[in-house]
């Protein structure tokens, strides 16, 4: 009996830390060729090695597209692998997240570490 | 300021002063050569003509090549493929061809297999077979580096991420990877079990061993606000400081760039794809267009040669125009 109770609990909080993770950033991610920024639709552009805006805000549930137009590939990946990290994007190539869990996110280009950038995610 | 020379060390009429001031043209992609502390201009092409008579007495010449970029199309350069060839016929026309060649990284541009496959392709009409290579981060984009190791890497015996060492003609070789596992906000890094390496890969080495470390990133502090170096690099070259001569060559930053520093010498090679900006004279290092007929005097690649008895070892650049 007791053991039956130690493993619901600890059934349970694998649970909570999984639902936890999954949720935390939930990825409709693909990459295209094409830009087509739409209302609360978010894009940060990659020029000249930087992210732009830096620090993006959004609300939770709304689209982040980032957009490379450097001659230059580069990369988007969560400092704390929060997210699944894009593969490298060439010119014009796009990689869109959606944002989950309220909290602040800070990612990278893995190719180029000095280019780092923000995402504070707000409650919809 | 005038030309004088204050402290001639080496008897051989330049100072540091001089020759700094002559890198400043160097970094330009105009030819220079240093030998023992000599400086001369010359070409691939007048070295050819004169019968191939710098230096004379070589005991060991190998010749560095770096940032081919297969895969890259865009202004700066839209036939990288051709540029590589032109630059492999350079080092065919050589009247000695070089023992070797290092390639100092980004082989490809995005690291598709096919760019490996068309690089692999065009490197078979050079004469000299022998060729070593560090990676570049172009060349481990998607897969840290897997696909490269297993196909540059295996013959080496490379450890960890792909580093190792190999002697020839009693000068020590040291091929070095700092493009992988980068951290944010950083720079290029070697990490702990590369540094580990290092240090007992030449712990039993005499201090009068020739060392020449080969790494894609700049190991010395080019222009951190760019990534134009490499965090722990101190720290590796430690291990090295008690050396009488060590060279290191880098590739990277798409143009020569030079820096002594006591018994080491600092040396970044030019690219033969596209050139990229001086430290700081533009918005982001990224490629840059130049006039089409001025592109191929910005690309080119570096003859090594090594003299025993001499203190440091003679590198020649030489553009493709």
């Amino acid at each position: 009996m007791f053991t039956l109770i130690k493993t619901q609990k600890y059934s349970a909080i694998v649970f909570a830390i999984s639902f936890l993770f999954l949720t935390n950033f939930t990825l409709g991610q693909d990459q295209k060729e094409t830009s087509a920024a739409s209302p609360g639709h978010n894009q940060i552009v990659i020029k000249d090695f930087d992210f732009s805006p830096k620090t993006l805000t959004v609300k939770s549930g709304e689209k982040i597209t980032w957009i490379n137009r450097d001659d230059e590939p580069h990369t988007v990946v969560s400092v704390e692998k929060q997210f699944k990290k894009s593969t490298a994007l060439d010119t014009d190539q796009e990689f869109t997240i959606t944002a989950g869990a309220p909290g602040t996110y800070t990612y990278f280009c893995s190719v180029h570490p000095k280019m780092t950038g923000t995402i504070v995610v707000e409650k919809s | 300021m005038s030309d004088y020379i204050s402290h001639d060390h080496e008897h051989d009429g330049v100072d540091r002063r001089g020759f700094l001031k002559c890198m400043a043209w160097a970094g330009t992609g105009v030819l220079w050569t240093i030998s023992g502390g000599v400086l001369v201009s010359k070409t691939l092409a007048q070295i050819a003509k004169a019968g191939g008579s710098l230096p004379t007495a070589t005991d060991l010449s190998f010749l560095q090549i770096s940032d081919s970029h297969i895969g890259f199309s865009k202004d700066a350069n839209k036939d990288v493929t051709e540029t590589f060839k032109v630059a492999l016929d350079r080092i065919n026309a050589m009247p000695t061809p070089p023992s070797f060649l290092i390639h100092t990284g980004d082989i490809t541009q995005l690291s598709k297999p096919e760019e490996f496959d068309t690089f692999d392709e065009v490197l078979k009409s050079c004469r000299t077979k022998d060729v070593f290579f560090v990676p570049g981060e172009h060349d481990v984009l998607n897969d840290g580096g897997k696909f490269y190791r297993e196909r540059y890497l295996k013959s080496v015996e490379a450890k960890g991420s792909g580093w190792y060492s190999f002697n020839k003609n009693g000068v020590h070789f040291i091929g070095l990877v700092n493009v992988l596992n980068l951290q944010a906000g950083g720079l290029g890094q070697l990490g702990d079990d590369q540094l580990e390496w290092l240090e007992a890969d030449v712990k039993g080495l005499g201090a009068d061993t020739p060392i020449v470390v080969f790494a894609h990133i700049p190991l010395w502090a080019v222009y951190p606000q760019w990534g134009w170096g490499t965090s722990d690099s101190e720290q590796a070259l430690g291990y090295l400081k008690r050396f009488g001569s060590v060279t290191v060559l880098n590739g990277h930053i798409h143009q020569v760039l030079q820096k002594v520093e006591g018994n080491m010498t600092f040396h970044t090679a030019m690219s033969t794809a596209f050139p990229q900006p001086a430290p700081g004279t533009a918005p982001s290092p990224g490629p840059m267009k130049v006039p089409a007929e001025k592109l191929r005097s910005m690309l080119g690649l570096a003859n090594v040669q090594y003299i025993q008895g001499k203190t440091s070892l003679a590198i020649i650049d030489s553009n493709l125009s």
